[in-house]
């Protein structure tokens, strides 16, 4: 039946702003459940505003949206944490929330900790912690409320190359692990072809989807995958896609 | 090693310094013969202090008991107001003119009618010092409550957070710095608005603060009883900061920017 039913099904929505700006053309897209999606594209192609709109934090001006599963979790370009609270407590902030009770709630604190490998750093404070860290901290927090839909705003966009490749195979681990469906903002192209089972490349002025395209390379994906010549081709193809779309006049 | 030499040099230099001008004070006061009544030396000061105890002890209790209370009020109050100031923007724009208005008008000039309208020596006293002290509170804390990192703010919405959990969880955290900060003011406003209203009050009958003494002092030209006086005023005003500024270092050491060394 979950094959049946989209994760996310959007149909024709668009995004204008209040002055008349165009932020987003009509999309109609259908994204499957434990697909690892890219939305991919330079500053102001609107694709953190449809992720927005998929999240509900922003409300789309025409067309519909429909998520098999209301359980999902967003992470932020920035960690966004507390920064008076611990991880422990920043971790546990979605379940504090819902009022879930504390002997449970910790446990699954833990176990989100454990996944993203911060165990030794639960009474830490944020500040104590690396860029990297601060992320891990709030991809957990993403986790312990055990979303089946993962949305992830540039998540690793502020980090140095070295912990974002990092952080991308990690992720990558548990969205095999956990079966998440996972759409990922960001504006490179490395990550994208890394990351995804398919990109979906937009445009900026007006912003709007102008490819959408499966990435078919092996798994599993790790560091030597970087240096394949599929993933290059890949790499190579989206490029030219890329400059493509963007020499062409908009519609 | 070096934060201790630092820590040293934090402490043993103004100390170092209050000795030297304290011994050329002396010094010029010995040396060039000036009259008590004009220049008391350091020396007579602090004799006085002591011979006169007694009547400063109860004084400086006085002023003491009337600047912690008005700045317990002005929190509490303050406080409030922010708190109200925040959940709507009409009532920001209702009440901010008369808090501007009440941080505007000197202090002086309302105490009068305030001793007037107030019998309780005591509680006039206290309700001049509140006025002085509260506007820092409630401008402080109501910035606070509104800096709210942006990024959270939208997490909290997205958690569906009621606006009893943001504002518990969200934006009384955010604000501490800010009501730290204006905390600090305020304790130091409490005790000028203490001593201003005494002053103001002048002839109380018992139970007179500093501000009193030095009024009677000066009638009597008892000028090292003055300095004595003022030496109490000035203490009790570095006990006000020193103490706020370590529960400020206490709340916020862990986390905030401006805590940590």
């Amino acid at each position: 039946m979950g094959e049946l039913t989209a994760a996310i099904d959007l149909q024709g929505v668009e995004q204008v702003y209040p002055n008349g700006t165009r932020a987003l053309q009509p999309v109609s897209l259908r994204i499957e459940p434990g697909e690892f999606v890219t939305l991919l594209g330079p500053s102001g192609c609107g694709k953190s505003t449809l992720l927005k709109m998929v999240a509900g934090l922003l409300k789309p001006t025409a067309g519909r949206i429909a998520l098999s599963d209301t359980h999902l979790s967003f992470v932020f370009q920035e960690a966004t944490l507390m920064p008076w609270a611990d991880v422990r407590s920043n971790v546990r902030l979605p379940l504090d929330l819902a009022g879930v009770a504390r002997p449970e709630a910790n446990q699954r604190v833990d176990e989100a900790l454990q996944l993203v490998g911060l165990q030794a750093f639960a009474q830490h404070r944020p500040r104590e912690l690396s860029g990297g860290m601060q992320m891990r901290v709030s991809i957990a927090r993403g986790l312990v409320t055990r979303p089946r839909l993962l949305l992830m705003d540039e998540p690793f966009g502020a980090l140095d190359e070295i912990t974002r490749n990092k952080l991308d195979a990690d992720l990558l681990e548990l969205w095999r692990q956990q079966g998440l469906t996972v759409v990922f903002v960001t504006h490179s192209i490395t990550e994208a072809v890394f990351l995804s089972t398919r990109v979906i490349m937009m445009a900026a002025r007006p912003g709007r989807v102008v490819l959408d395209q499966r990435i078919d390379n092996p798994w599993p994906r790790d560091d030597d995958h970087r240096t394949t010549p599929a993933f290059n081709e890949s790499v190579r193809q989206l490029q030219h896609s890329l400059s493509q779309a963007s020499s062409e006049p908009a519609v | 090693m070096n934060t201790r030499m630092d820590k040293l040099k934090q402490t043993a230099l103004p100390v170092l310094m209050a000795l030297i001008l304290l011994g050329i004070w002396q010094a010029w006061t010995v040396l060039a013969e000036v009259p008590a009544y004009l220049v008391p030396s350091p020396w007579l000061i602090a004799q006085t202090l002591i011979k006169d105890w007694g009547l400063l002890s109860s004084a400086l209790l006085v002023t003491i008991k009337i600047t912690v209370l008005a700045f317990v009020c002005a929190t509490v109050l303050g406080v409030l107001v922010a708190f109200a100031m925040v959940q709507s923007r009409w009532i920001e724009a209702a009440f901010l003119p008369y808090a501007v208005l009440l941080q505007v008008t000197p202090i002086v000039a309302i105490a009068p009618l305030i001793i007037i309208w107030v019998k309780d020596p005591t509680a006039s006293l206290v309700v001049c010092a509140t006025l002085v002290a509260l506007f820092p509170i409630i401008s402080n804390t109501t910035i606070g409550l509104r800096s709210v990192n942006p990024g959270l703010a939208a997490y909290f919405q997205l958690q569906k957070a009621t606006r009893w959990q943001t504002l518990l969880r969200l934006r009384v955290p955010s604000a501490l710095p800010y009501f730290f900060a204006g905390l600090r003011i305020s304790g130091g406003l409490a005790l000028i608005g203490a001593v201003v209203a005494e002053f103001v009050a002048g002839t109380g009958g018992t139970g007179t603060g500093l501000a009193y003494q030095i009024l009677q002092s000066g009638y009597q030209l008892d000028i090292a009883r003055m300095f004595a006086a003022l030496t109490l005023i000035a203490l009790t005003g570095v006990g006000v900061f020193v103490s706020l500024a370590a529960l400020s270092r206490w709340v916020l050491g862990g986390w905030h920017e401006s805590e940590i060394r």
